[in-house]
């Protein structure tokens, strides 16, 4: 009987042991008053994610150890193709600051360009700055505010901005308050003449056709990057009339992008303006907003 | 038959109450964000006026108490969710342009927009005790019926909103429908009345 249980005890005891290596290790969990924050190492990278008992997890933000610069994310390295559109913005924002690696990147490749990021997790952005080597200094900033917020703040003391980058969105949870007509209308309006929106987005749900009407409404002309292999897709729209002809390639771009992992001829040569979802449905508005029941 | 209608109203002001609660939030999202403490003041705010409706309703249930007035009770909750529909923009504008934290700026636009339809609409319940409650020793049982079929009411108030009524209307309509439920319920009210108020005549003037 003895014999039984240790028997049973080894078994269990090897199965934590596969299932702990075969998973990501966790170097530290933060709590948050939205959901807690925990940092993974595996194979020399280093995750965000938040803390989740579901089996899919998506990670919210990498790290290369062993090359920090590197971008790990497809998607944010799709984001940086945006460069090719305005080489030199002067005031940058970014809503969802995540692991702070694009501000870090343009700290990097822009010294003197504005960098603001807008956080709503204070527990992110300590994270950011304790794992992921994001600093902050007086060209660049975290603000600890709802991202609508924000905007409607920026607006009201009249800023403007260069280039927008809309992050806030991961996977499994949509902030329906920035995924309507009303907020990309307010962030046209945060943008200066010819500057840039960018937004990270998701493919395959029956939201899709809904949120590619609702940046269609504002921004009229809209393109499209689809990361090759994974889910995303980064719409961009301009405060500009001919939104083509202003991405330009360039060598001198390309080699400065190199070793973040970004390959601008190839991202470039994936922005396109097919429309491939439904142009019947309804924009969403602050009216009509039900993203995360649409996004089943 | 009076004591079925009650009952039914009781449940449709439950409804209501958490229909203008949800859709209260989402109103509140585009200036002050949706995060914990936007739903914070929210549920202050609502916790707080029905406390003062249940006082107010439970004082007010002590002068001649009737289904009539229990009546006008409703088109008064009917009525002053109006504003909210109309002036939410100005009202939010306004209050983002002198609070610049959005965990106040929230709490004080939940006030200008939620506190005195929810006092009204809190007055419903002990009112619904007053009149449906025949004797001391029955009282608890009454009161505890009202409840359930008042909260049940909430209960189901709150999944169609969150659940179906943001996919198939927009939210000025739910305001509507909300408005147009409590309104209803308070006409269904008068007329039980006036048809009470005939038939006691009727049995008066043939005695």
């Amino acid at each position: 009987m003895f014999d039984s249980l240790s028997q049973k005890l080894t078994i269990v005891l090897f199965a934590m042991l596969v299932a702990s290596s075969a998973s990501a290790k966790t170097i530290h969990k933060e709590r948050s008053i939205y959901r807690n924050v925990v940092i993974t190492e595996n194979n020399n990278e280093r995750c965000m994610r938040f803390e989740t008992r579901r089996r899919a997890i998506s990670n919210q933000a990498c790290i290369d150890l062993t090359n920090k610069q590197r971008l790990v994310f497809e998607y944010t390295q799709s984001i940086m193709a945006g460069l090719a559109f305005n080489q030199a913005p002067k005031r940058i924002l970014i809503i969802g600051l995540g692991g702070g690696s694009l501000p870090k990147a343009f700290a990097e490749i822009l010294p003197d360009t504005e960098v603001v990021s807008v956080e709503i997790d204070p527990a992110v952005a300590k994270l950011a700055k304790s794992y992921f080597d994001y600093q902050e200094s007086d060209k660049i900033q975290t603000k600890i505010v709802d991202g609508r917020v924000f905007v409607k703040r920026a607006l009201k003391n009249n800023q403007k901005f260069d280039w927008i980058i809309l992050d806030a969105f991961n996977g499994d949870y949509i902030p329906e308050h920035l995924l309507t007509v009303e907020f990309l209308n307010e962030t046209k309006n945060l943008l200066s003449q010819g500057g840039l929106l960018s937004a990270n987005t998701f493919n395959g749900s029956k939201l899709y056709d809904y949120e590619s009407v609702t940046y269609q409404r504002v921004f009229d002309q809209v393109r499209i990057l689809k990361s090759p292999s994974k889910g995303n897709r980064i719409i961009f729209g301009c405060n500009c009339s001919a939104i083509d002809q202003q991405f330009k390639m360039d060598e001198a771009l390309a080699k400065k992008l190199a070793p973040y992992g970004v390959n601008l001829y190839k991202a470039l040569s994936r922005i396109n303006a097919k429309v491939d979802w439904d142009e019947t449905v309804e924009p969403l508005t602050d009216q009509f907003s039900p993203a995360n029941l649409l996004n089943q | 038959m009076k004591k079925v209608t009650i009952l039914l109203l009781a449940f449709c002001a439950g409804f209501s109450i958490m229909c203008f609660e949800i859709i209260g939030g989402k109103l509140l999202a585009p200036y002050f964000g949706s995060s914990v403490y936007v739903w914070g003041s929210i549920i202050t705010i609502f916790m707080l006026a029905l406390s003062i409706g249940y006082l107010i309703g439970g004082k007010y249930s002590l002068y001649q108490p009737s289904v009539t007035k229990y009546g006008f009770i409703y088109i008064g909750a009917a009525i002053a969710i109006i504003p909210t529909i109309w002036f939410s923009e100005p009202i939010m504008d306004f209050v983002f342009s002198i609070v610049e934290d959005p965990r106040y700026g929230s709490l004080l636009a939940s006030t200008i927009m939620f506190l005195v339809p929810t006092i009204i609409m809190g007055m419903i319940a002990p009112y619904s005790v007053r009149i449906l409650t025949e004797s001391t020793a029955s009282s608890g049982h009454t009161a505890g019926f009202l409840y359930f079929v008042s909260t049940f009411g909430s209960a189901i108030g709150t999944i169609m909103t969150s659940f179906y009524f943001v996919l198939w209307f927009e939210m000025n309509q739910i305001l509507w429908l909300t408005s147009g439920i409590m309104f209803s319920a308070g006409a269904l009210a008068l007329v039980i009345s006036f048809s009470e108020q005939q038939s006691t005549d009727k049995a008066a003037t043939s005695v």
